[in-house]
């Protein structure tokens, strides 16, 4: 088990889900920066506020790709507001967990899809209450 | 297929080191200091371990010191120059910006003591020049200290130069001979250097064992307080089976190292061949003056980690200078001294070597990493607009 990831961060990692890009996304995030370690992208296909399909593409380390893909999972199929209310500790639990000095990249996964449903409602017109994404990219910031 | 390509890191223990050693922990057990017949024999063998790396290393048996590490001659060798350079107001110590952190690290110790520390920047290649080194000293710099080889990008400074210098300056010159012992010929008296630094596991030898040579008239205080061991040099019953190891070991690597060496060099060049296809990538280190076994490359637009961990998968052992940890990827400081940048120094790769290495094995490597560092750039959001960029 390398760096004490655990088996499903290793197949998340090994064979990533979903990953890809998608034409005529609905709405794509994209957060992180070179500098910094960890660049994540995520596109949006929502019909009926239901996420029909989701697609990623990761620069990053193992847990910035084995999170993603595991992100892109748990919102796939699911309504927008659902996919909002994900946390990056849902993330990293649904992996069995992530050494502690890997959890900033779990962060990135839940901002990246805060991003791509900022994008899909800034696209789309529809109103939302800024507070929601408040602190976003903030910290990720790119150059 | 696995291909151990991690050697800077450790080698495996040679089986006549091995060998050697294990009488010692068994059937001799006897500590050297005891007057009775067990004592004795530990104390015979202690003796003729000491022969035998005095004349691997063209020295003479009263200036080997047997240390705990690498690390340990390293400090030990720096923390008395210091010393005894402030017992005469000397408190300047020289060094370069690749160095391992055994020394770095004790520097920035000595700095925080109230010793002034001048770090000599590298050229792109990890060079240090003599005239550097010379331009560096002043009256009151007490030691120079600039490895023999350096551990990430393999580049052999021009030791015998920066030690005449020294010897002319009347400054001492000790240096970290960690990845160049037992891999590049290295001759003592040809050298010129004050204090020499090696280490056990990096020449198919025991962990936990080094040796600090310093020459005869040269002074060197103890680190480790206690018995009389090692001349008063360093105390602590001796680790009999390491120092036994380590003199095999190293007699070993001396006796094959010029066939051992060529043998790699062809080796090396061939993977530094096959890797320079790949699109953006560059060696990192000088091309020529480089150790036999190492190889250290960067691939822009790939992250280090997801390299060594997708290499690992495919039976490939190696390492990089870069680990996505706390929130600021620390890329290391060897890379960013040769001038990379952050994002370029995060997708390095060292591949390094042993007597072991087959050419199946580079063959091998050759097979896997293309299409590895392909795949990890067809994931990534942020390829396509490298690949834009002019070439940096
Ligand atoms: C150049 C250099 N110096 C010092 C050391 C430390 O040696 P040891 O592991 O024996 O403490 C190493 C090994 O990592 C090294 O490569
Ligand atoms: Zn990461």
């Amino acid at each position: 088990m390398a760096m004490g990831y655990s088996d499903a961060v290793m197949d998340h990692f090994i064979n990533p889900r979903n990953v890809g890009k998608m034409e005529n996304a609905d709405g794509v995030g994209k957060v992180g920066n070179a500098r910094c370690g960890d660049i994540m992208k995520i596109y949006l296909r929502v019909e009926d506020s239901i996420i029909t399909d989701v697609k990623f593409n990761t620069f990053g380390c193992a847990s910035a790709i084995a999170t993603s893909s595991m992100a892109t999972e748990l919102i796939k199929g699911k309504p927008i507001d659902d996919a909002l209310a994900l946390t990056n500790q849902a993330v990293v639990d649904a992996l069995d967990g992530l050494p502690s000095v890997k959890i900033h990249c779990s962060v990135l996964a839940e901002e990246a899809i805060k991003a791509a449903v900022k994008d899909y409602y800034d696209r789309h017109g529809i109103e939302y209450d800024p507070a929601l994404f408040a602190g976003l990219g903030k910290e990720h910031e790119e150059e | 297929m696995t291909v151990y390509a991690d050697n800077a890191a450790t080698t495996r223990c040679g089986k006549a080191a091995l060998n050697a050693m294990l009488p010692f922990f068994h059937k001799e057990f006897g500590n050297p200091s005891s007057l009775h017949s067990y004592g004795q024999k530990a104390s015979a063998a202690l003796q003729t371990a000491r022969e035998s790396v005095a004349r691997s290393l063209g020295a003479s048996p009263q200036e080997i010191y047997f240390t705990g590490s690498g690390s340990e001659s390293d400090n030990q060798a720096i923390r008395s120059a210091a010393l005894t350079g402030a017992k005469k107001n000397k408190r300047h110590l020289i060094t370069s910006a690749i160095e391992h952190h055994a020394v770095l690290h004790t520097l920035n110790q000595l700095k925080r003591e109230g010793f002034e520390v001048t770090i000599l920047p590298v050229d792109k290649d990890g060079l240090v020049t003599p005239e550097q080194v010379a331009d560096a000293i002043r009256m009151d710099s007490a030691l120079v200290t600039i490895m023999t080889a350096n551990n990430e990008v393999g580049t052999i400074e021009p030791v015998a130069e920066i030690a005449k210098v020294c010897k002319e300056k009347g400054v001492i010159f000790h240096t970290d001979a960690v990845q160049a012992a037992g891999h590049i010929p290295l001759d003592i008296k040809t050298l010129g250097a004050d204090m020499l630094s090696l280490s056990g596991h990096k020449l198919h030898g025991p962990k936990g064992v080094g040796v600090l040579w310093c020459r005869k008239g040269v002074p060197l205080l103890s680190l480790i307080n206690g018995g009389g061991q090692e001349r008063m040099r360093r105390a602590g019953t001796e680790n009999i089976p390491g120092i036994v190891g380590l003199a095999v070991a190293l007699e070993e690597a001396v006796a094959e190292l010029n066939e051992v060496g060529a043998r790699l060099t062809v080796l090396r060049d061939k993977l530094i061949a096959g890797l320079s296809q790949i699109e953006r990538s560059r060696l990192n280190g000088h091309p020529t003056k480089r150790l036999p076994g190492n190889v250290n490359f960067c691939f822009e637009g790939i992250e280090g980690e997801s390299l060594l961990l997708l290499l690992d998968q495919k039976g490939v052992c190696a390492s990089s200078g870069s680990a996505c940890t706390s929130g600021s990827l620390d890329p290391s400081h060897v890379l960013l001294a040769l001038g990379l940048p952050h994002e370029i120094a995060h997708g390095s790769l060292r591949l390094s070597f042993s007597r072991e290495t087959t050419e199946a094995e580079i063959d091998h490597i050759l097979s896997v990493a293309p299409p590895v560092v392909n795949y990890l750039r067809s994931i990534s959001p942020v390829w396509e607009s490298i690949q834009a960029t002019r070439r940096s």
